[in-house]
């Protein structure tokens, strides 16, 4: 059935699948970095489409907005070039593509063999921010606080992998006095 | 979509393209004049007249520079790379402009037997996508200071993203306690929540319980617009000009129209949430009171764009090391002690 929701379900997953191709494609890293925008953005889309629009809106604030913006950030203060062109592997096209259609076969047979149990419908999730946060403080808390705790841990690792080393004790000879 | 219900909706394209164009052309215009306000109000804090030779107190001012940076060479340097040299100012001029789509100037009016909101768009989580909006607004900035291929536009585009992403937490924090007390994001929401008074004359105005909200705001506000106190990122004597320094005509005009837009958006969201919107004494006939909403909302915004420039002309800039410990040591921990606050008392 052909409906304005199946269109723009299409339209936001065809954004995403190429944004997600085109990132590996490209060979210089802003342009990589600039399709995984994009896939993030058509994300949202697909969030808005099943009716979390909370969701939606924090993706695009959270992920697009700050996350990438880090990514960008680094890739122009190290002033990151285009990518080394290095010589293909064979083993990696002999057992990599066999491997790949291998996986997307599987993949797909899963996926066709659950199809219609349990399909999301449009709009199935909640959206207001009203019926998510007691979402989160009732049924979702401990993954909620856990999250938190392991946002903590990737925070504290960042600032001991950036500190300075420890400065060699003060020694050596004294001036002549 | 709210108002689709009640309305067909042959009327509601209508009056969202109608809505759409008025609005434009009155946010275009209230860009240029803003620049205009600026050059007059700092230059009498200077003690010297601003532009007077182009029209009356030199209101034409802003057409001649208009006419300027269309006829100006809008030269591409060999050395920049082109595809986000060019993308960069359209991304930051679209996205300051999308912002004012969310923003409510009145209430309904009633035309023809149909009630029409003074928006263009009632989305229920406005405010989070005005915030989302601002920050994809980063963009234009970072890419502009890369793709220039020149030292002081990338240092001036560093240093205006972490600005730029370090203040936003402030900001969203900083929203927070209206939200709690309002109990929604829809913006529309939020203004009517404002309504009443207390003791008869004092009004029922966010800014009074929230004045540690509003100061936060305030000076994430400023931070995010990249304007003085905070404006280093684009300080003439610093960075020869920043991320727009390879940027000519119209292309700069982009840079110039965005910040300025951006300027207004966030005090059309300070009379929103913290000074009630359009609510203010309404009287007399039909055709005045329908009026007399919008009204008050133009003057409380030009109060704060006022509010900005009188604060470009008074203060120096801060370094920055200094703007960074400012909104992370500072701003970002008063921020949570009014939300905390807020919680309990409205909690209580």
């Amino acid at each position: 059935m052909i409906s304005i929701h199946l269109i723009l379900f299409l339209a936001f997953g065809a954004v995403a699948l190429a944004g997600a191709i085109n990132l590996l494609a490209q060979t210089h890293p802003i342009n990589s970095a600039l399709s995984l925008i994009a896939v993030m953005a058509a994300l949202a889309g697909e969030y808005l489409l099943l009716g979390a629009e909370f969701v939606a809106a924090v993706q695009v604030i959270v992920y697009a907005g700050a996350v990438m913006v880090l990514f960008v950030f680094v890739i122009m203060l190290l002033n990151a070039g285009v990518e080394e062109h290095t010589k293909g592997s064979h083993v990696a096209v002999l057992f990599g593509i066999p491997g790949t259609l291998l996986g997307s076969i599987l993949v797909a047979w899963v996926v066709l063999r659950h199809s219609g149990t349990g399909a999301v419908a449009v709009g199935a999730l909640p959206g207001p921010p009203k019926t998510i946060g007691p979402l989160l403080f009732h049924e979702f808390l401990l993954p909620f606080e856990i999250t938190s705790i392991l946002i903590l841990v990737a925070i504290m690792g960042a600032v001991v992998l950036a500190s300075k080393p420890p400065s060699s004790p003060p020694g050596g000879p004294k001036g002549v006095d | 979509m709210r108002g689709i219900g009640a309305l067909p909706i042959w009327v509601y394209i209508l009056a969202s393209v109608i809505k759409s164009a008025v609005v434009l052309g009155v946010l275009l215009t209230a860009v240029a004049y803003t620049v205009w306000l600026e050059r007059k109000v700092v230059g009498h804090m200077q003690n010297r007249w601003g532009p007077t030779r182009v029209g009356p107190f030199g209101l034409l001012q802003p057409a001649a520079d208009g006419l300027k940076f269309l006829f100006k060479e809008d030269l591409t340097p060999p050395h920049v790379y082109k595809p986000l040299y060019i993308a960069a100012p359209l991304i930051a001029v679209i996205f300051a402009l999308t912002s004012i789509s969310m923003i409510p100037f009145g209430n309904s009016v009633t035309i023809a037997g149909y009630s029409i909101p003074l928006q263009i768009t009632d989305v229920n989580t406005g405010l989070l996508i005005i915030l989302g909006i601002t920050s994809i607004g980063v963009y234009g900035v970072a890419l502009a200071g890369w793709s220039s291929n020149n030292k002081y536009s990338l240092l001036g585009g560093l240093r205006a993203s972490a600005q730029m992403v370090s203040y936003e937490i402030s900001l969203g924090l900083s929203l927070v306690g209206v939200l709690i007390m309002a109990g929604s994001f829809s913006l529309r929401d939020i203004v009517n929540a404002q309504r009443g008074h207390f003791l008869g004359f004092i009004p029922h105005w966010y800014v009074l319980p929230q004045f540690i909200g509003f100061f936060c705001y305030l000076m994430a506000a400023y931070a995010e617009t990249n304007r003085i106190p905070f404006d280093l990122p684009e300080a003439e004597t610093e960075l020869v000009a920043g991320y727009h320094t390879e940027y000519s005509a119209m292309k700069f005009a982009m840079f110039f129209m965005a910040e300025y837009a951006n300027m207004i958006t966030v005090a059309c969201l300070a009379t929103l949430l913290f000074f009630g919107g359009w609510n203010g004494p309404v009287f007399g006939p039909a055709i005045l009171q329908a009026v007399l909403p919008v009204f008050w909302f133009a003057a409380k915004v030009f109060a704060f764009l006022f509010l900005y420039i009188w604060v470009r002309g008074t203060l120096p800039r801060f370094r920055y090391d200094q703007l960074m410990a400012f909104g992370w040591k500072f701003l970002l921990p008063l921020a949570l002690v009014n939300l905390i606050g807020t919680a309990i008392a409205v909690a209580w």
